[in-house]
């Protein structure tokens, strides 16, 4: 059995993500030279693997290394473009990310049908590494860029009904195929308590690894709530409601003894059917302890005082 | 030399190798994914589903075809079953579990899928240990008894196949269909209907006439 222990590899055979990125950049380069001949066009600098500009730093870093590019591009759970891992990856080039509207709506007073690049500019664009943990129990480091979420919800000036804030996927078969299967009810809905919205860890992601989000990682523009479960993180999103009532996701109308409304990552409340007390992180050989909220319990732990975690799973 | 090359055996047996075959090579090019351990156990769960399918097809095949002599291969075919059920196995207590007897014991009580796949596997150790001619010979009809376990092994196996997907039943399902056709070509009307095919098959090629269509298994 070849399973290299992550001591095995050498340092040196490690390539840092600037090279690869450059090696990248060089082989899109040359393949969009080949594109521009062919069809008289530049590269598009919107496309997934450009360069995202005026990135800062932020204090959102970890000391764990970043799960390598290839398998945060190519290990996805996107159900829009089929329910195996590499199906993402392989279909996801029939999205068009342009034109892109977002609608915020519902009980805002400012409700804005939001242009994707006019979104993009709504606020400074920021790195985060956050850790993402999947409900079937395996987690990855993913360096995100985006702005919170909270930015976007302060221009909207929810109304005092506002009480959840609900996120919606595009639902187009034409471009997604997955859709024609229903494995789930679309367009996939997830939701958020406006606290859990408006907490400043909860993330509006337009890129990755510094760079354009790739389709299959929900592009152009995603959330990241890094205390959930990753399928709270509602990808390729057209539509931003504030409501009044709970929304019901898409996997608890599916699986409502499964899949809870808040799919907070707890390590002490098992998925009826597998265990949530350890993950395989991608790229290690052993298995980790799962934290409590993911690691993020000093941030987010305030949001659920009071209640049953155990009920309100 | 070339009466081993004739043998079938040989070939079946390097057929059946080809899954692990596949495995190793994609283990020694990189070619496993992110999830290198998720995609051993998926595969060898897989094959062992197959290996289970393919060893019940046999008997049908047989009546299908009146070619009794296919009874000779279905030692192996099972045999290699319960290989890639053990490698499915070791995967589960070694690469998921890391020999942790408390956290196997308290995964293979509290989760059904688990319960379910273990359980098919052990009651698939003495298939492979009664498989030996002079097992067959000792047990007598209790060995007929005995192999018919692997009617609810098949079923255990794909219950644990679909108990364990998170929504898209696509896949176990169609292992399940497989398994309903192969066991229902067991039932009285199923065996009648494979003999009138096989009849209807022998006259039309003519001259071979179906040799041996007594019902078996």
């Amino acid at each position: 059995m070849l399973i290299r222990l992550p001591t095995d590899i050498a340092p040196s055979e490690i390539t840092p993500p600037e090279i690869y990125r450059d090696r990248r950049r060089f082989m899109q380069g040359m393949g969009a030279l080949a594109a521009g001949a062919a069809f008289g066009i530049g590269p598009d600098a919107r496309a997934a693997g450009a360069k995202l500009a005026g990135v800062r730093d932020s204090a959102y870093r970890l000391t764990e290394a970043s799960t390598p590019y290839k398998d945060v591009t190519t290990y996805n759970n996107f159900y829009e473009f089929g329910t195996g891992k590499s199906d993402p990856a392989r279909q996801a080039g029939s999205l068009k990310t342009r034109p892109w509207t977002v609608a915020v709506e519902g009980e805002v007073r400012r409700p804005q049908a939001w242009d994707i690049d006019a979104l993009l500019k709504l606020a400074p664009l920021e790195e985060r590494v956050y850790r993402m943990r999947c409900v079937e129990g395996w987690s990855m480091v993913i360096p995100w860029v985006g702005y919170p979420l909270n930015e976007l919800i302060r221009r909207a000036e929810p109304t005092g009904n506002a009480k959840y804030v609900e996120f919606v996927t595009l639902n187009d078969p034409r471009q997604m195929p997955g859709l024609r299967s229903r494995v789930l009810d679309w367009p996939y809905t997830e939701g958020l308590r406006l606290d859990e919205a408006m907490h400043p860890l909860t993330l509006l992601a337009v890129g990755l690894y510094g760079e354009v989000l790739p389709n299959q990682n929900g592009a152009p523009i995603r959330l990241v709530v890094p205390w959930k479960y990753g399928f709270k993180s509602a990808k390729s999103i057209v539509k931003i409601r504030f409501v009044e009532k709970q929304p019901v996701s898409s996997w608890t109308a599916a699986a409502p003894a499964e899949y809870g409304f808040y799919s907070n990552v707890n390590p002490q409340v098992d998925h009826p059917r597998w265990s949530q007390a350890k993950e395989r992180r991608i790229g290690e050989f052993r298995k980790r302890d799962t934290l409590m909220f993911n690691g993020y319990g000093d941030q987010v732990a305030s949001l659920y005082r009071g209640m049953d975690l155990k009920k309100l799973f | 030399m070339s009466a081993v090359l004739r043998n079938p055996k040989l070939w079946i047996a390097l057929l059946c190798l080809l899954p692990l075959g596949r495995l190793i090579a994609l283990g020694l090019g990189g070619g496993l994914g992110a999830n290198p351990i998720e995609f051993i156990t998926r595969s060898t769960g897989t094959w062992t589903l197959v290996g289970l399918l393919v060893t019940l097809s046999v008997t049908p095949l047989r009546r299908l075809t009146g070619r009794a002599d296919l009874i000779r291969y279905r030692r192996m075919l099972g045999l290699f079953t319960f290989f890639y059920a053990s490698l499915h196995f070791v995967t589960y207590i070694w690469l998921d579990q890391f020999f942790d007897p408390a956290a196997i014991a308290r995964d293979i009580v509290k989760r059904p899928f688990i319960t379910v796949g273990f359980s098919a596997f052990v009651l698939l150790i003495p298939l492979a240990v009664t498989s030996t001619h002079a097992m067959m010979r000792r047990l007598g009809r209790r060995w007929q008894h005995l192999h018919r376990l692997v009617y609810a092994i098949a079923l255990l196996g794909v219950i644990h196949y679909l108990w364990l997907v998170k929504k898209d039943l696509t896949e176990p399902l169609l292992y399940g269909g497989a398994l309903a056709l192969l066991l229902v070509l067991r039932l009285p009307w199923g065996v009648a209907a494979l003999n009138a095919a096989s009849t209807r098959w022998g006259r039309q090629a003519a001259g071979r006439k179906p040799d041996g269509v007594k019902p078996a298994g």
